[in-house]
C-alpha cells in the first residue's frame, strides 16, 4: 500500500505539472494570438483535463493512507507514529490529519477537490476559468512536490516493525476532532480558489467586475468553512483542555484567525468594487494577502518558528514554504505592477458619510486586527533576534490591544448598515441613530444597576469595563439591525397588506445577500455577548471525599462516588457529583480523566451543564497523591452558550446570503442596496 | 443636536464618577498579577489559570505571589522579582519599556496611520474625479 500511495502521488505531481505548464503555454499562445499548428484551445483543454484527472491519484493516495491506518500497517512510519490497533475507527480517519505529512496530504486532496469542481464547471467563463485552473495547478504542484520529496506520508519504517503503533495524541481523540480540522482546512485551502481567480483576472485584464460575481460563492463558502472550523476548534478547546476557556491566543489559533480577518474584509470591500467600480487594487491585494497568510500560518506553526501547544505537526518544511511564498509574492507584485492601470477606480465617493466610507473604516479595523495578531505572533521571534531573549506575548497583550479594536469594529457593524449608499443627510442620520443610541445608553444604565461594574474588588478591571462597553454596543447594534429589518418589512407590509412575518420573509427573499448579511451580523453580536460574559468567569477548586459538598454560585455540588472504567484504548476514572439548586437535586455530572494505554498520556473529559445564563463546567483533576481524594475544579462561565448559538446564526445567515434573490435586487439605495 | 450632546456629556460624567468609586484588595491584585504571569512548567498557561494536578511550579509560584503582595511590594516590583527569578518569559506580555515598548506602540501607531490614511483617502475620493 505504501508503494501504491507513493506512486499515486508521483502520478498526481506529473498531472499537476502538466496542467501548470501546458495551461500556461496555452494561455500565452492565446494572449499573443499564435497561429501555430499547436492550437491553444486544444492544449488548454488537455491541461484542464489533466487537472480534473489528478483528483483520482490524490484521492487514491489519501485512501491508501487511510487503508494503512485501518489495517494497522505499521511499516509506514506515519501510521506507526499516529495510530495504534485499539484506536476507534472514527479516529483512524483523524490520523490522516494528526501529523505533518497526513495533513499536507489532506491539504492536497482538498485542493484537488476544489480544482475538480472548478475545472468541471469551466463553461461559466472558459477563459477566466482557464487562468484560475492554471494558477491552482501551480499551488497543487507545490503541495504535491512537498509530499513527494520533503514530507512523504508513505515513508517506510527502517528496522523491525513494532507490533503496535504509538497511538493518536489523546487531545485529538474527541468527536469534534473528526470534523474541526477538515472544516478548517476546507476554509484554509479554499482561499486558493478566490486567489486564483483574482490573480487570473488581473493577469488577463478581465473586463468589468463579473469575475467577482463568479467567485463570490467560492469566497463565501470558503469563509463559512473557515468560520465553522475556527469555532469548532474553540468548542473543542473548551470541552477538552479543561482550563475553562476557549481561546488562548496560541500561534496556531492566530494563524487560522488572520486569514479569516482579511477574508472578512474582502467580503465587505468587494461590494464597493461590484457596485461602484472602486477599491480594485485594494481588493486584489486583500485576497492576495489572505492566501499568503494561509501559507504564512502554515510556515509559522509547522517550521517551529513559534512555540505552540498545538505541537501535533512540526517538521522542517519551512524552507519549502519560504521559497513558495517568495515566488507567490513575486508573481503577485509583478502581475500588479504590469496591470495596475487596469485597476483604476471608475467612480468617486459622493459623500464622506456613506456606506462606501463605512466599508473603508471596516477594512481598516479588520486589517489592524490582523496586524495586531501577526505582530503579537511574530514579536517573540523579533525580541529574540534583537535582545537575545524570547518575550512572551500572551492573552494580556491581546486583551489590551485587540479587544478595544474589536469593540470599534462592533461599533461599525452597527453604524455601517444605517448609512445609505452614496450619502446621507443630518436628518437621516438622526432618524436612523436615535433608537440605537437610546438602546446603548439604556443598557449601560441597566448594566450598572444590575451590578456589571467596571471594577472588581475595588480596582479598575479592564475585563469588566470592556464587558460593559460590549453589552452596550451589542444593544445598539442589535437595535440598528432590527430597525433595518422592521423598516423594510413595514414598507412591504403596507404595500402588500401582508403581516409582519410574511413581510420579513419576503424582504429577505428579495435581497438575500443584504439581509443574510444582517443575520450574520446578528450572529456576530450574539457571539460578542458570549465573549463579554467571560469577564465574569469564576472558579473554585476543592478536594472532595465522599459526600463532601461545594457551594458554588447558585449550585451545591455533592460528591457521591467515584468509579472506574476501561476499554482497549484507555482506562478512565469518573467522579460522580449530584448538583443541587435551591435545595433540590437537579442533575448529575460525571467529569472524567482518561489514561491512554498505548502511551500513558492522561486526558481530561470535562462535564458541562449549559443553560442560557451560564455553563457549569466541572473538571476532575485526578486524585491528590498524598490523601488519595479526588480534586474537583468547578467553573461558572456566564453566557458561553451564546457563542455557539451565535455561530449557528452566522452559519444560517451565510447560507441565506448564498441563496439567489427571488426577484433581482435593485441597483442601489438604502433599501435596495446590499449590505 | 446640542441637547443630545449635553445629555451624552452628562451621562459620561456620571459614569466616570461611578467608575472612580471603590476600594483596593489583595485578592484583586492576586487575580490581576496571576493573569500577568505565566506558569513556568511548560504548560503555556497563565499562572492564574494553570489547572493541572501535581504541577511542579504553579503552587510554589502562587505562594510566592501571595507572599510578595502581603509584603507590600508594588506590582512593578513583583513582576521584576519574578522575571529575575524565572526569566523574562515568565511575564505574559511585553513590558512597557525599552525595546518591548514597541510591541505596545506599533498596533496603535498602525491603527492611527491607517485612520489618517483612510480619512485622507475619503477626502480625496470625495473631491477629485477618478483618473480615466
Amino acid at each position: 500500500m505504501a508503494s501504491f500511495g507513493s506512486f499515486a502521488l508521483l502520478i498526481a505531481l506529473v498531472l499537476a505539472g502538466y496542467n501548470l505548464l501546458a495551461g500556461a503555454l496555452a494561455l500565452r499562445l492565446r494572449a499573443v494570438g499564435s497561429t501555430d499548428s499547436l492550437l491553444p484551445e486544444q492544449l488548454g483543454d488537455t491541461a484542464r483535463r489533466a487537472g480534473i484527472v489528478l483528483f483520482v491519484p490524490v484521492t487514491a493516495a489519501a485512501f491508501a493512507l487511510l487503508w494503512a491506518a485501518f489495517t494497522n500497517d505499521f511499516s509506514i512510519t506515519y501510521i506507526l507514529e499516529h495510530s495504534n490497533r485499539a484506536l476507534p475507527a472514527p479516529y483512524k480517519f483523524a490520523a490522516l490529519w494528526s501529523g505533518q505529512e497526513g495533513s499536507l496530504l489532506l491539504w492536497a486532496w482538498l485542493l484537488a477537490s476544489y480544482g475538480f469542481v472548478l475545472r468541471v464547471t469551466h463553461e461559466v467563463d472558459v477563459r477566466l476559468y482557464a487562468y484560475a485552473s492554471t494558477i491552482l495547478a501551480g499551488i497543487q504542484t507545490f503541495f504535491l512536490a512537498v509530499l513527494c520529496f520533503a514530507a512523504p506520508p508513505f515513508a517506510l519504517y527502517t528496522g523491525t516493525v513494532p507490533a503496535d503503533g504509538n497511538g493518536l495524541n489523546p487531545l485529538l481523540q474527541y468527536p469534534e476532532m473528526v470534523i474541526h480540522p477538515p472544516m478548517l482546512y476546507l476554509g484554509y485551502v479554499g482561499f486558493s480558489v478566490p486567489f486564483s481567480f483574482a490573480l487570473g483576472a488581473l493577469i488577463m485584464r478581465y473586463p468589468g467586475e463579473k469575475w467577482i460575481r463568479v467567485t463570490r460563492i467560492w469566497t463565501m463558502v470558503t469563509w463559512l468553512f473557515l468560520t465553522c472550523g475556527i469555532f469548532l476548534g474553540m468548542h473543542w478547546a473548551y470541552a477538552v483542555l479543561g482550563w475553562g476557556g476557549y481561546w488562548g491566543w496560541d500561534p496556531v489559533e492566530n494563524a487560522s484567525f488572520m486569514p479569516w480577518l482579511t477574508g472578512t474584509a474582502f467580503l465587505h470591500s468587494v461590494m464597493m468594487q461590484e457596485k461602484k467600480g472602486m477599491m480594485k487594487s485594494w481588493n486584489v491585494w486583500l485576497i492576495f494577502s489572505t492566501f499568503l497568510l494561509t501559507l504564512l500560518g502554515t510556515l509559522l506553526t509547522r517550521a517551529g518558528l513559534v512555540s505552540s501547544v498545538h505541537a501535533f505537526a512540526q517538521s522542517s518544511i519551512g524552507t519549502w514554504f519560504v521559497v513558495f511564498m517568495a515566488i507567490v509574492l513575486a508573481v503577485c507584485i509583478a502581475a500588479y505592477l504590469i496591470n495596475r492601470d487596469h485597476l483604476k477606480s471608475e467612480h468617486r465617493l459622493t459623500s464622506a458619510v456613506s456606506r462606501e466610507s463605512s466599508f473603508l473604516f471596516n477594512n481598516l479595523v479588520l486589517l489592524t486586527s490582523c496586524f495586531v495578531i501577526l505582530w503579537g505572533t511574530l514579536f517573540p521571534i523579533l525580541s529574540e533576534f534583537i535582545e537575545g531573549s524570547k518575550v512572551t506575548v500572551g492573552a494580556p497583550f491581546y486583551n489590551r490591544v485587540a479587544v478595544p479594536i474589536g469593540l470599534f469594529l462592533l461599533f461599525l457593524t452597527g453604524v455601517g448598515p444605517l448609512l445609505p449608499w452614496r450619502g446621507t443627510s443630518f436628518q437621516s442620520i438622526r432618524r436612523n441613530f436615535v433608537l440605537p443610541v437610546i438602546a446603548l445608553w439604556m443598557t449601560v444604565i441597566a448594566c450598572l444597576v444590575a451590578g456589571v461594574k467596571p471594577w472588581k474588588d475595588g480596582l479598575f478591571n479592564a475585563g469588566n469595563f470592556y464587558a460593559l462597553v460590549a453589552f452596550a454596543m451589542v444593544a445598539g447594534v442589535m437595535t440598528a439591525i432590527l430597525t433595518e429589518f422592521l423598516r423594510g418589512a413595514g414598507v412591504i407590509s403596507q404595500q402588500m397588506g401582508s403581516n409582519l412575518f410574511s413581510a420579513l420573509w419576503l424582504l429577505t427573499r428579495r435581497n438575500t445577500r443584504r439581509y443574510g448579511g444582517y443575520i450574520v451580523h446578528v450572529g456576530v453580536v450574539i457571539v460578542v455577548v458570549g465573549f463579554a460574559g467571560s469577564a465574569f468567569n469564576r472558579s473554585e477548586e476543592k478536594e472532595m471525599s465522599l459526600h463532601d459538598r461545594m457551594a458554588f454560585g447558585p449550585y451545591l455540588l455533592e460528591e457521591v462516588g467515584a468509579t472506574q472504567d476501561s476499554n482497549q484504548n484507555y482506562n478512565s476514572e469518573y467522579a460522580l457529583l449530584n448538583v443541587y439548586r435551591n435545595g433540590v437535586k437537579r442533575f448529575q455530572m460525571a467529569p472524567e480523566k482518561r489514561v491512554y494505554l498505548v502511551n500513558g498520556q492522561p486526558q481530561t473529559m470535562v462535564a458541562i451543564h449549559s443553560v442560557p445564563a451560564w455553563d457549569l463546567y466541572v473538571v476532575y483533576e485526578g486524585t491528590n497523591p498524598e490523601t488519595g481524594q479526588p480534586i474537583i475544579k468547578a467553573f461558572l462561565n456566564p453566557l458561553v452558550g451564546w457563542i455557539w448559538v451565535g455561530v449557528a446564526i452566522m452559519f444560517f445567515g451565510t447560507v441565506v446570503a448564498l441563496v439567489p434573490n427571488s426577484v433581482p435586487a435593485r441597483e442601489s439605495g438604502a433599501m435596495g442596496g446590499e449590505l | 443636536m446640542i441637547r443630545w450632546i449635553q445629555i451624552a456629556q452628562a451621562l459620561t460624567l456620571a459614569i466616570a464618577v461611578y467608575f472612580s468609586m471603590g476600594a483596593t484588595g489583595a485578592s484583586a491584585r492576586f487575580e490581576n498579577l496571576g493573569h500577568r504571569l505565566m506558569c513556568t512548567c511548560g504548560c503555556a498557561q497563565l499562572l492564574g489559570e494553570c489547572n493541572h494536578v501535581g504541577c511542579p511550579e504553579s503552587t510554589r509560584q502562587r505562594n510566592e505571589l501571595v507572599s510578595a503582595i502581603a509584603a507590600g511590594k508594588s506590582d512593578r516590583e513583583i513582576l521584576a522579582w519574578f522575571s529575575d527569578k524565572y526569566g523574562r518569559s515568565v511575564q505574559a506580555a511585553p513590558r512597557a519599556e525599552g525595546f518591548e515598548l514597541i510591541a505596545w506602540i506599533a498596533p496603535f501607531a498602525v491603527f492611527a496611520a491607517g485612520l489618517i490614511g483612510t480619512i485622507l483617502l475619503v477626502r480625496r475620493w470625495t473631491r477629485v474625479p477618478p483618473s480615466q
